[in-house]
């Protein structure tokens, strides 16, 4: 299945992040300079109208972090971020608003994303209500519809967070999001925090509203057979930079980056015929704080060789169409060069 | 929508409301204070204030239970009318501490930077001071009286309810719930006070009981000191004062008001007690 | 390995822990019986609260009130249930050793990790204190710290995730365990480090002929780790079979429901095959199997009586009435999603 267009409803362009970090008194009276987390280090990508893009990488490499400046829950220091025509860095006040109705977010945890202390039809009806979106007397009706939507029991207004399961409380969390029937959906790691049979329950919902609601996806997780399943393209993303980024098919069957084929090699089969003794690739996720030089994966990867920790290498197509990759083995494929996020024509 | 005051949101819950035994006691004990502090003419025998010279240091009995004072005044209905007087300082000196203090801790909490800057620097500085000396420092400054009183604890006291609540947002506001409000595109007002505060406000709810507590004790003692409130009205700290040069031939005159000052201090915190587990959130 | 030939290093018989609550008896462990040969790598799978973590701290007592353990735990022939706490101690953290999901918690903030070896190594060998350090640096490098003799000065806070769960392994190893008992020890780790720790502990398996029984919820885990799983259920073993079999055909449905939910390698943007509904209270289990109300194949036999997990094969037990009636993994890949 393709997505319905491929005109991008998003850009993303060298989108920047970095956070302070406390530096000890001592480092302080040593007169080291104050330390910083570079979380986000120029990543550039679209979303594309009605497709579902999947975010993968491990723990700490920049997801949770891309997915909160593109509703704007942290501000990027540079960069820009266009939706649909507009800057969405530079919106305030009453813009902001309403660009945060066209997109929204769905967050990862089951018991922090609900406010304890209001009911789900509360929590709706303040939805529905702050942007006028129905008259107060349609409101109850709406609710009920949107609880359908999401498969949660009629009664379900009426009761509080901790009266539900952890995948019934990821629905009143889509819920939510839906409410103010939004366009484009950021979901950060939404069943992450499922046992598999639930999360099962959760992802066919998302699919299904997907459809119903042509709405557009971009999903955030660390489990690789997850976002292969869902989603139409993947990007990588390693240490804050997106490393490759190709349609799934691609990225899952023939992966550029040495860093995607270790991921892959890592994911444990659940065929035990194909077990491999070989561990997928040696050392660990370098601090964020000191990053390496050149290619941040150079230190683990089996392949680099003295160019990698010289330079470091863009996100650009270098071989097959529509597959882009961030490293000195391939051969930057001109031809392609200007299409970034170039997609395969169906 | 109008945002519901706080308490609609506490008990919207469909779960019934279990009341603790302590709480129940807290309420008892609270409520009749409260009930002496309105109405004290209905509930004293006496008149507080009327001498009578010919019952003058009366050892309890049962026209006299808590007996006379030097006066003649009988000892129960002083203290009685002094709930009246103790309960307004229980409220006064904490009242517009617990606003104004949550306010500023919500506030502070919530938008960091210069704010908070600003609210730790007077934090600082008020804390290099004892609470008592400041106070008195104060009340000395602008004179004694109840008014006054209030003044100077209430300028100083919201302080604690300040850096009680700002610690409680600053941990709210990086819950899910919090950033799922912003993204909703809800305002920081409607945030705040609606989703943020409701969750961060038990542990000031809390220590404002037990402040209500310490006001008393701080304001009988003022009373004590001749800087609260002044003779001859009934308050608990002026009457142990009155009787403080025959506590050897008439005990009873400091010892009631005292224990009323105990009794009131314990209903306080049992009350504290029982509302922070009314007010924890379920699940 | 052939588990009829291989000798019986575990054995659980009618395992039984009953937590005492205030809301009533729940039962985390229910009659669980299930053994282990010497060198095997068992895997213990289920969801969340289906009971594998108490089953495993039931082995070494090390349940508290009001939790209550009943049965029997057969160990080279000895019921540590029945074992007085002095001669217990010298088995737990000695022939058996246990690592769990959260290292950060499991280790001593406060010693340094050579320190912490060095203990294990004093209770539970005669070495000199000169050998014992020698042997703690031996550890570290065992499981793959680099530089390991400076690591030893080094606190558990100063450790990586990955590492800090390598520091417990070493810990665990100490005492040349003839056992590992293994509670998720990688669910909160990243895949590429996951993969590290569990070829280190296939590895470390094979060197030193222990066996182990790996926790976990990660059926991916299983499938590259285990020689044999047993499928957890409600308190219950549902299912025991050799992984290869298990993975080509399950013979329980509530087995075959949690393959057929994980996300297969085939059909993308496919719905995927939920169970429904969610695992059963604890406390008030459903009559007959307790998998009956949100399995596909019920029938009323199923809720009759509790079916008892018996022999279907040579290798295999199953704890299901209709087991020869399942149908392949993914048998019918359900229909495209339609707009
Ligand atoms: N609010 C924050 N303050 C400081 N550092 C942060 C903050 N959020 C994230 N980081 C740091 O930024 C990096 C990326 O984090 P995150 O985006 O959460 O990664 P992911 O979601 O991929 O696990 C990490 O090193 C993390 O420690
Ligand atoms: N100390 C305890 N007191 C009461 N119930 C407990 C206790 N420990 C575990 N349980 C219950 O036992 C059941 C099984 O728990 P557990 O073995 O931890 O599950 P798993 O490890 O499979 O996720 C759960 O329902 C849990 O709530
Ligand atoms: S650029 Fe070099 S170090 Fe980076 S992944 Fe490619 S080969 Fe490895
Ligand atoms: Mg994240
Ligand atoms: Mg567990």
């Amino acid at each position: 299945m393709k997505p319905s267009d491929h005109t991008p409803i998003m850009r993303v362009r060298d989108l920047t992040k970095t956070f302070p970090v406390a530096s000890s008194g001592l480092d302080r009276v040593r007169g080291l300079p104050a330390k910083s987390v570079k979380a986000l280090t120029g990543v550039s990508l679209d979303l594309l109208r009605g497709e579902t893009l999947g975010i993968v990488g491990e723990s700490g490499c920049g997801k949770s972090t891309l997915a909160r400046c593109l509703v704007r829950l942290y501000d990027a220091d540079s960069g820009t971020l266009e939706y649909d025509g507009t800057n969405v860095l530079g919106l305030r006040g009453k813009n902001l608003r309403s660009y945060n109705r066209r997109v929204q977010m769905v967050f990862q945890d089951p018991f922090s994303s609900l406010n304890p202390r209001m009911t789900v039809g509360q929590v709706l009806n303040e939805a529905l209500a702050v942007h006028r979106l129905r008259s107060s007397r349609e409101i109850p009706g709406r609710i009920q519809e949107l609880l359908e939507l999401v498969g949660l029991p009629k009664d379900a207004s009426e009761r509080l967070p901790h009266e539900f399961s952890g995948g019934q409380r990821q629905r009143i969390g889509i819920a939510r999001a839906l409410s103010v029937e939004p366009e484009t959906l950021i979901a950060d790691e939404l069943v992450s925090a499922l046992d598999v049979s639930v999360q099962a329950q959760v992802v066919n919902l998302l699919l299904e509203l997907q459809e119903r609601l042509h709405l557009t996806v971009m999903f955030v997780a660390h489990d690789l057979r997850l976002v292969r399943h869902i989603s139409h393209r993947v990007a990588v993303m390693y240490l804050g930079r997106i490393v490759e980024l190709s349609s799934t098919e691609k990225l899952f069957s023939s992966p550029e980056h040495p860093y995607t084929q270790a991921l892959l090699r890592a994911a444990p089969d659940l065929d035990p015929s194909r077990k491999n003794t070989l561990e997928a690739v040696h050392g660990e996720l370098p601090s964020p704080l000191n990053p390496p030089s050149g290619c941040a994966f150079h230190p683990r990867c089996p392949k680099a060789f003295e160019r990698c920790t010289l330079e470091v290498p863009k996100l650009e197509a270098r071989g097959l169409e529509g597959h882009e990759s961030a490293c000195f083995l391939y051969e930057p494929s001109s031809k392609f060069k200007l299409n970034l996020n170039l997609l395969e024509k169906p | 929508m109008a945002a519901p005051s706080l308490v609609a949101a506490q008990t919207s819950s469909r779960t019934r409301v279990r009341l603790k035994p302590s709480l129940i006691a807290g309420i008892v004990i609270i409520g009749s204070l409260v009930i002496m502090a309105l109405v004290p003419n209905l509930v004293a025998p006496y008149s507080p204030t009327n001498f009578d010279y010919q019952a003058v240091l009366q050892a309890p009995s049962i026209k006299h239970p808590f007996g006379t004072d030097n006066f003649g005044r009988d000892v129960l209905s002083r203290v009685i009318w002094g709930a009246q007087v103790d309960m307004q300082i229980a409220l006064f000196t904490t009242l517009f501490p617990f606003v104004f203090g949550t306010l500023v801790g919500a506030m502070t909490g919530y938008y960091g930077r210069w704010l908070d800057a600003i609210f730790g620097r007077i934090v600082d500085i008020v804390v290099t001071f004892p609470f008592l000396v400041l106070v008195i420092a104060i009340v000395a400054l602008l004179g004694p009286g109840l008014n006054n009183m209030f003044i100077a604890v209430s300028a100083v006291g919201w302080i604690t309810y300040g850096r009680l609540v700002r610690g409680e947002i600053l941990t709210q506001k990086k819950a899910e719930y919090a950033l799922a409000g912003r993204v909703m595109g809800y305002t920081a007002s409607r945030i705040i006070f609606r989703h943020l505060l409701p969750n961060a406000i038990t542990p000031a709810v809390v220590y404002w009981m037990t402040d209500m507590a310490l006001g008393i004790l701080l304001g009988s003692s003022l009373g004590y000191l001749g800087l609260g409130a002044q003779p001859p009205t009934a308050e608990w700290g002026v009457i142990i004062a009155d009787g403080k040069n025959f506590m050897t031939t008439a005990w009873w005159i400091s010892t009631f008001p005292g224990l009323a000052i105990t009794v009131a201090g314990i209903g306080f915190s049992l009350l504290g007690d029982g509302l922070a587990d009314l007010l924890r959130p379920k699940g | 390995m052939n588990p009829q030939t291989a000798t019986t290093l575990l054995e659980l018989r009618d395992l039984r822990t009953v937590f005492h609550t205030a809301r009533g008896a729940l039962t985390a462990v229910n009659g669980v019986n299930l053994s282990l040969h010497e060198g095997e790598v068992l895997g213990l799978v289920g969801e969340s609260g289906s009971g594998k973590s108490v089953t495993l701290r039931s082995i070494l007592r090390l349940v508290r009130p009001p939790g209550k353990v009943s049965g029997t735990v057969l160990w080279r022939g000895t019921n540590l249930l029945e074992l007085p706490e002095s001669r217990l101690r010298k088995v737990r953290g000695g022939e058996i050793s246990m690592i769990f999901q959260e290292p950060m918690t499991a280790l001593n903030p406060v010693l340094n990790i050579g320190e912490q070896i060095t203990e294990t190594l004093q209770e539970h060998t005669n070495l000199s204190s000169q050998d014992r350090n020698a042997r703690a640096t031996e550890l570290l490098e065992l499981v793959g710290i680099p530089s390991p003799k400076e690591r030893l000065k080094d606190f558990p806070h100063q450790f990586s995730g990955g590492m800090r769960q390598r520091a417990m392994i070493a810990i665990a190893l100490a005492s040349n365990p003839k056992l590992l008992l293994a509670d998720e020890p990688t669910t909160a780790l990243d895949v590429t480090i996951q993969d590290q720790i569990l070829k280190l502990l296939l590895r470390l398996k094979d060197t030193l002929g222990m066996g182990v029984i790996l926790v976990t919820h990660d059926l991916g885990v299983v499938a590259q780790t285990c020689d044999r799983v047993a499928v957890m259920y409600a308190g219950r073993i549902v299912e025991v079979a050799p992984a290869s079999e298990l993975f080509a055909q399950p013979r329980h449905a509530y087995t075959l429901g949690l393959l057929n939910s994980v996300p297969g390698a085939q059909s993308t943007r496919r719905p995927l095959i939920p169970i429904p509904g969610a695992p059963p209270n604890l406390a008030n289990l459903p009559p007959g199997c307790p998998f009956s109300p949100r399995c596909p194949y019920v029938t009323n036999a199923c809720k009759l009586e509790q079916p008892a997990l018996q022999a279907i094969s040579s290798t295999r037990l199953s704890a299901c009435i209709h087991f020869d009636r399942l149908e392949p993994v993914n048998a019918q890949p359900p229909p495209e999603v339609q707009p």
